[in-house]
This record gives C-alpha cells, structure tokens and sequence, in this order.
C-alpha cells in the first residue's frame, strides 16, 4: 500500500527553483492498476520516479507499506527497490552486452541469490512471458516487444508485488502495445501485483480501473473507473 | 550482498568488450612493471658482483704502508723508506687484540719455470697470515706453515693463472719450480679469485714464506723489511680500533714522540670497496625510482580510462542502480574492473621484466638477479596503483543519482 501526503518536489536548476510537484496527496492500495496521466512538465513522471524510490522528495511524507521511506538513505532505497519494485521503462532499459537471461538474473544479483537458482528462476520468467529459445540473445537481437517483454520478465523476477511503467508502449506499434498491455493487466488480476502506468495515451489508460490527472504538478482528477 | 565472482565477471566482460583499449591501459602497467622488475634484476646483478669481488679481496682489511721520512728537511714520498719490519708485524700481532690475521708483504716480479714452460708473475713473500687476511680457500695441497716461514723453506703456493700457464693440465702440488733460478717445491694451489674491482687477475700470483722471499728472491738491500703489512680486523665494527691499535704499537715501537710525523700510514682498504658497494646499491634504488614513475604514469593510464569508462557506461550503472545494486556492489564493480587490468598487467609485466633481464644477462654478458622480493613488490605496487587509481572513478559512479543516470544518452 501506498500513502503519500503534501508531496512536493522542487529542482533546482542554476539560481531558480522549479517546482515538479506542489503537494500531492493520495493513496494507491494493493492490487490497484493506476494510470497517471497528464500532459509533459505536469509533474506525472516526477511522481512515479519518486514512488519507485528512484527521487528524493523535497518534503512531505511517504508511506510504503505503513514505512516512512522519506528519509531513507540512498542504499535503503535500492534495498527497497530490489525486493520490492519492478520497473518497465518506455526505452526498455536493458543491458545492451548482456543476453537476456542475464539481464533478468540482474535484480537477483543484486539481492544475492546463488548462480544456479539465478539462471533457472530467470529463465523461467522469460518462458513465462513466451521467450523461450531466447535466452541468449542479446537486445537488439529482439523486437521492441520481446525487449519490454524481457524488461517486464526482468521486473517480476524477484516477486516484487509492485510494478511502475513509464510509458512502456511508447516505442512500439499498436498491435505489440495492445499485447503488452493485455500482459500488463493480466499480471495484475492474476498475480495481485499493484500496477502503477504513467501514460499520455488514453487508450493505454483505458486498461486501468483508475485514472489520475496531473497538471503542474498537482492532481486534477482521480476517477475509477471499475472493472473493464 | 554480491559474490566476488560474480563482480569478477561483469569486469571480465566490460574489459572484454574493449579489447582493443583494455589492451592500450594495460600496457602502460605492463611496461611500469617489466621495467621495475628488470632495473632492479640489473641493479642487483651489478651490487651483487661488486659484493662477489670485495669477498674476493678479503674483507676488513687495513694496510699498513711504510710513510713518508723527512731527511734533512727534505721530505720523501710514502714508501720512499723501508721502515717496516718482520718484528713490526709479529708484534702487531702479538699485542693487537682487535687484529684477527696478519700478513707482512714483500713482492716483485719474478721468472717462474716450469719444465720447458716459463711465466712471469707476482711473487709475494709472506706468512701464512696470508690466507686469513685475504679469505682465500686452497683448491689442493696445503697453505705452508710458520715453520717453513722460521725456516726459509723453498715452498710456494701458486694462483690458477700461474698453474693453467706453466702446468695445463697437470697437478702442480709436489713438482718442482724455480723461481729466480731457485728451485721450490709447489705445495699448495688456490681457488680461483677473478680480477679485482682495478681489473687486476688475482690469480697471476705465488705466494712463498716472507723470509725465503727476502733471502733468496729479492735479495738484500733492506734485511728483515717489509713492503707492507696486511692486517685483517676480527669484525668490520673493529676497523677504526685496529687501526688505532697498530698505530699505538708502531709509534712506540719506531720511537716517535706523541707530536712527531708518522713513519708509516694505515689505510683502509675497504672503504673504496665499500664506496663502490654502495654507489651501485645507490643505482639499483635510482634504477627502481625511474621505473616506478612508469608504472605511476600507467597507474594514471588506468584512471583515465576508468573515468571515461564511467562516463560511457552512466546508464547502465542507472540500470543497476534501478534494480537494486547498493553503492557498494556499483564501487566494487568498477574497482574490480581497475583491479583486473593492472593485475594482469601485472602479471605479465612480471615474465616480460624477467624475460628482458634474461635476455639482456645473454646479450650484454650482465649479471642480472631477479629476486623474489622484487617480484612481490613489483606485484603489489601494481595491485596498489589499481586500488588508488581506480578508487576515484568508483567512488564518481557510486555517486551518481539513478534518475539522472537512467536519462543520460
């Protein structure tokens, strides 16, 4: 579960302070799929980056399940984000030199699980999301949509019951966005994972049960829309 | 927490992927190293040789010279008088408690036959002080004995030059020479000694008892003198003592007033041996200094490639950082990788220095000493300068904010 309250999140660039966020507050709960909308520079992306502990807020308060993590030190954070958080990015963000078995066992290298437990969980994962025989190819031996689909296998490997997307359709045509996001929402139902979408497109944001509105950096909007 | 094994082989691959540049950075520890490791197998060839030839020489030696005499006001140069005597060295070595061997000299050039076979070389007349004073080893026969120095006896032991060129082949020890026309019966033959640091064939030399020396050889101009004396001290600490001790002894002996102008000189022979052991002890760490710089300047190539190897890499280290590695494993990665390069570099910079330093003992008939210790320094300074020189481009990447770093094309 997530509880932000009076979030705020200021850049400073050169002498001037510019404001991403001017106090949000709202909860998101588990098993919720939440589509955050808005137009560029309306602060959505900021919001995600900041509840994937990725960003530091600037003040306010951030309770992830029942912990304050506002003030958590840097390795706290990745702490947090290897055992609880999965992300899928719009560039897919893969290691470009690794083979795509390797790029899924990075979180749990990271988490310290042994080699041989690594390789089967990963590959497991990749055949799960429909990449077998595709273990060893490096990224730009796939197509858009197997690379998200790695990057998704890559995000669900270490059982995070949290996933954020930024934009994970927008380098793929419309057909491969529908798959990923008939994936996406099946991952949701299915496995009870809270899916949190940041998306500009409202036929992505059509798969969600709830819509969130931004623009500078405040909510607007925050409409359910129930069970497609 | 993250294996080593695992670090070790995400750096494996980063290096690996870059053959060509991994390759470039290693090569300047590569060099440092071979060069570290050959200057100081050159510095200790050359330091150990100098070593070799002041054993040859005898060690803590003083020489006691006959001095300079005023006659008449007109003062004569050092040795212009024989003012030294047999008795001078007996009581030097009766009565000097620091002196441990005593060997009185008097020498010349002389005619030495063999069968139809003739040489000329040193003879020195002396005791059997001799073999003490100047650490000489017998390869056969014996040394003659104070007894046939009492008696005069016609006994020489002869150097392997003064052997090789009268007998060849043949065992000198029983045959009889003449030296002089007088006929010696051989008793003895020495090791081989090699030149001394003048380039002087220690070899080319008779040694016979003092008394037959001056009776029978070198005639009798100055009867019961000698050239010089040889004088050995217990310990090199004991140097400065004995020569306190003989100058004492002999000032009393040859009646000179506490203030009055010496007849004799002492000198220290080892000193200059000593002066050249460490001149050359001086260029092995001069030697090893330069070299390091290289190896410093290759340490600098490592950090200049870790840094742009940062740089290049930002979004991958966003990458790692998003799925959870800690500053930590992001340091050790990049620490590993420098690690890696300058101890392999290491490594084969080590058989480069001790293949050039083979090499170079084979073409420039240099003696060259590859010690263990300078291959373990060698090796850890390597391993030191890629701790040093890759911990700030660590320590860069570790710092970088993942958000920022995930952006960055």
């Amino acid at each position: 579960m997530i509880v932000v309250q009076e979030l705020t999140k200021t850049y400073q660039v050169g002498e001037f302070a510019v404001p991403a966020l001017a106090g949000v507050s709202l909860t998101i709960a588990r098993g919720e799929f939440v589509a955050i909308m808005g137009p560029s520079g309306s602060g959505k992306s900021t919001f995600m980056n900041i509840l994937g502990c990725l960003d530091q807020l600037t003040s306010g308060r951030y309770l992830l399940d029942g912990v304050d993590v506002s003030n958590f030190s840097k390795d706290e954070l990745a702490e947090i984000r290897n055992r609880k958080m999965g992300f899928v990015f719009q560039g897919f963000n893969l290691l470009p030199r690794a083979s795509a078995q390797e790029n899924v066992e990075l979180p749990m290298l990271y988490k310290g699980v042994p080699a041989g437990e690594r390789r089967r969980r990963a590959r497991e994962a990749l055949v799960k999301l429909g990449l077998e025989g595709r273990e060893h190819h490096l990224p730009n031996q796939l197509s858009g949509g197997q690379q998200q689909r790695v990057a998704i296998a890559r995000a669900l490997v270490n059982e995070a019951p949290l996933l954020f997307a930024d934009e994970p359709t927008g380098n793929l045509d419309t057909k491969t966005s529908l798959e990923i996001m008939e994936l996406l929402s099946r991952l949701n139902r299915e496995s009870g994972i809270t899916l949190v979408l940041v998306t500009h497109e409202l036929d992505i944001a059509a798969f969600s049960q709830r819509v969130i509105r931004f623009v500078d950096g405040l909510v607007v909007s925050d409409i359910r829309q129930g069970d497609r | 927490m993250v294996s080593f094994l695992s670090t070790a082989k995400i750096a494996f691959r980063a290096l690996w992927v870059n053959k060509m540049r991994s390759a470039l950075t290693m090569l300047g520890i590569i060099i440092g190293v071979g060069a570290v490791i050959a200057m100081l197998a050159v510095g200790q060839g050359a330091s150990q040789k100098i070593s070799e030839q002041v054993a040859s020489m005898g060690s803590n030696l003083l020489i006691v010279m006959p001095g300079s005499l005023t006659s008449g006001g007109l003062r004569m140069g050092s040795g212009a008088q024989m003012t030294l005597t047999l008795d001078d060295a007996y009581a030097i070595e009766r009565e000097c408690p620091a002196v441990a061997a005593v060997a009185p000299m008097v020498q010349g050039v002389a005619q030495i036959i063999y069968g139809n076979q003739n040489w000329s070389t040193g003879v020195q007349g002396t005791t059997p002080g001799i073999i003490m004073a100047r650490d000489i080893t017998l390869a056969s026969g014996r040394s003659f004995t104070d007894q046939d120095v009492r008696a005069a006896a016609k006994v020489a032991l002869l150097g392997q030059t003064v052997v090789e060129n009268l007998f060849g082949s043949l065992d000198p020890v029983g045959q009889i020479v003449r030296i002089q026309k007088v006929p010696f019966l051989v008793v003895g033959v020495m090791e081989e000694k090699g030149q001394s640091l003048m380039g002087n064939d220690q070899d080319d030399i008779v040694y016979i008892p003092v008394t037959t020396a001056q009776k029978k050889i070198f005639g009798t101009q100055h009867v019961g003198t000698v050239r010089s004396i040889l004088v050995k001290a217990g310990y090199a600490a004991n140097m400065d003592q004995a020569e306190r001790q003989i100058t004492d002894l002999l000032k009393q002996r040859h009646r000179i007033s506490p203030r009055g102008e010496l007849d004799f000189t002492v000198r220290n022979l080892t000193q200059l041996l000593q002066a050249a052991e460490q001149s050359t002890r001086v260029m092995t760490l001069l030697l090893g200094a330069i070299a390091s710089v290289s190896l410093l300047v290759g340490g600098i190539g490592i950090m200049n490639i870790m840094l742009v190897s940062v740089t290049e890499r930002t979004r991958e280290i966003g990458i790692r950082m998003a799925v959870g590695a800690k500053t930590w494993a992001i340091r050790m990665q990049f620490l590993v990788e420098a690690l890696t390069l300058s101890l392999s570099g290491g490594v084969i910079g080590i058989v480069l220095g001790i293949a050039s330093s083979e090499i170079l003992s084979r073409l420039a008939d240099w003696t060259t000493i590859i010690s263990p210790a300078s291959v373990i320094l060698a090796f850890g300074f390597s391993g030191l300068v890629g701790v040093f020189f890759g911990f700030y481009p660590a320590y860069k990447a570790s710092l970088l904010n993942p958000i920022e770093a995930l952006r960055y094309e």
